[in-house]
């Protein structure tokens, strides 16, 4: 059992996000960097299905050399090797044409992505991988059981849920669910020590053309003061949600 | 060189999402004096209606069932285009990247805003988890825009319209076993308005009045992520960053102090109404109403007096 997963090198959810002056990126001064929480739930699972049939967990990431302490914390955390394809990740399509290469390169039964990342929230590039490979995919993945070659995965559209089958290698966009909050794993020592051993690959980029370009970022509108309404007054709350907001 | 859009049914219905996607098209379309071609399941039991949000031509099909099924039926029809637009509910998330990788189309996700200019095609979509907007600039001869239902809205444009059938070829590469649809709710991302709840409940044997406030307004209930984490709560509630991301016209949370992880899911509503015992929840930062209150007593008034105001209507 193969298993790639795709990690991304995202904001910590609780960071506060602010741009460049020039607005054409992110300002990551101060900011800590952490793999993408969509892309730990498929770790862990990768780290499951390890435990029950054996083989080898690849992390992947596309960018430059700051993502690698993510890369060694994915490595710490259980997985046997890292791959960092080196690129400034510039949009969607090229990251998704760097990992087809690395995946028809190399012979996994099983390309775990997150189903999009928290910093740039396309949920392209997995979509994008399955399509380039001609390979089954699930997005929005919340189960996964294997038997032999054949998958079941479990998945969210809209209004409830989907069961398929597929036959591996399989590529899913997987979140929570696919393993529960509780079982996500953090590094312990050994991990950690064990993970500066384990071998981190550098493989050199193809230089695809971008086929979009990021002009600029804002902040939202700051809201507007709070309007704080009486609880023993809540006929006036209905008046303004119908009458100023035109909400009901 | 039309615009094309792929227009969404459920079992042969359309909803809200989908006139939204032809409107999109409409008014991407006028500003390039062109027409709106739609394409659409053979399924769908009134395809002119698609007339009425403002498509010249619908050609109707027998629809693969999976994405990449429909991604290359799409490739096969879809010559001659100025651009395409793809609703971005969960089905369309996953055709419009697999579409984009077969037809080398730019493809720019979670747009939020109509074309701002059309040469290059620049558009607004969320990024950093509605921390951040960004501006994007598509290249190449067919962009394509999977945008957020409800960001643009319905709007008419009646068009009188030729319904045509046709065909094309694609292959799913996995086979469905069982789809299960909750009947009787409705379904969170496309949901008007969310009535949302949090740890401030204390337990999840007070959802009751929670559903009865969803049901009052036609709202869908949905739940913070420590509700959902501790199991009081289905995953499919959780909304927030890692969540589902909402962007209702009205959202209703009640006890939830409002993480940051939280607003990121929810802070694109275009109204939001928060009820908190604390007054220092940093939600009412972000909050266009406030009450301070305890919610088992706020929520039962609101109810009742909801209910007198819809009788009213």
């Amino acid at each position: 059992m193969n298993t790639l997963v795709c990690i991304s090198h995202v904001p910590d959810t609780t960071a506060k996000i602010n741009f460049t002056s020039d607005g054409r990126s992110l300002d990551a001064a101060g900011i800590q960097f952490v793999i993408n929480p969509y892309d730990e739930f498929g770790l862990t699972k990768a780290l499951h299905l390890k435990e029950s049939l054996g083989g080898t967990i690849t992390v992947l990431n596309v960018g430059g050399p700051e993502t690698e302490p993510t890369l060694r914390k994915a490595l710490a955390i259980g997985a046997d090797q890292a791959v960092r394809i080196d690129a400034i990740p510039s949009d969607a399509i090229t990251v998704a044409q760097n990992i087809k290469n690395h995946i028809s390169a190399n012979s996994y039964d099983l390309i775990i992505c997150g189903q999009e990342s928290i910093d740039y929230n396309g949920q392209q590039v997995p979509a994008m991988i399955a399509a380039l490979l001609q390979l089954p995919f699930t997005n929005a993945c919340v189960g996964l059981d294997l038997s032999g070659s054949e998958a079941t995965t479990k998945a969210e559209i809209d209004g409830g849920h989907a069961i398929f089958k597929a036959n591996l290698p399989l590529v899913i966009g997987g979140k929570k669910g696919l393993v529960e909050e509780k079982d996500l794993r953090i590094p312990n020592m050994r991990g950690i020590m064990s993970a500066r051993s384990k071998p981190l690959k550098i493989e050199v980029a193809i230089e695809g053309t971008p086929a979009t370009r990021s002009v600029s970022f804002d902040k939202p509108a700051v809201k507007t003061a709070v309007r704080m309404i009486d609880p023993e007054n809540v006929e006036e709350l209905i008046r303004l949600l119908h009458e100023e907001a035109k909400a009901i | 060189m039309s615009i094309f859009v792929y227009v969404e049914d459920w079992n042969g219905a359309y909803k809200k999402s989908s006139f939204e996607a032809v409107s999109y098209a409409k008014i991407w379309a006028n500003s390039l004096n062109t027409t709106v071609t739609a394409l659409t399941s053979s399924a769908a039991s009134n395809p002119s209606v698609l007339g009425d949000y403002g498509a010249d031509n619908v050609l109707r099909f027998e629809i693969e069932k999976t994405g990449f099924g429909l991604a290359q039926q799409l490739r096969a029809l879809i010559e001659n285009a100025s651009g395409v637009v793809i609703s971005g509910t969960n089905f369309g998330k996953s055709v419009a990247p697999a579409f984009s990788a077969l037809s080398s189309g730019a493809l720019s996700s979670n747009t939020t805003s109509t074309p701002i200019s059309t040469s290059p095609l620049t558009v607004k979509r969320g990024a950093f988890s509605s921390k951040g907007i960004e501006t994007i600039e598509l290249s190449g001869e067919m962009p394509i825009i999977c945008f957020v239902p409800n960001s643009i809205g319905v709007q008419e444009f009646p068009t009188s319209c030729n319904v045509t059938e046709t065909q094309a070829e694609g292959h799913d590469l996995l086979s469905i076993e069982e789809i299960t649809i909750a009947s009787g709710k409705i379904a969170l991302p496309e949901a008007d308005v969310v009535v949302s709840a949090g740890r401030g409940l204390k337990g999840p044997e007070h959802w009751g009045m929670i559903e009865e406030l969803a049901d009052v307004l036609g709202a869908a209930t949905a739940c913070s992520k420590p509700v959902s984490d501790i199991g009081w709560r289905p995953h499919n509630e959780h909304v927030g960053q890692t969540g589902i991301q909402v962007n209702p016209n009205l959202y209703i949370a009640i006890g939830i102090s409002g993480a940051i992880q939280h607003l990121a899911g929810v802070s694109a509503s275009k109204t939001i109404v928060v009820v908190n015992t604390d007054p220092e929840a940093p939600f009412f930062k972000a909050a266009d109403y406030g009450i301070v209150g305890d919610a088992f007593q706020v929520v039962p008034k609101l109810v009742d007096t909801l209910r007198a105001f819809k009788a009213d209507q």
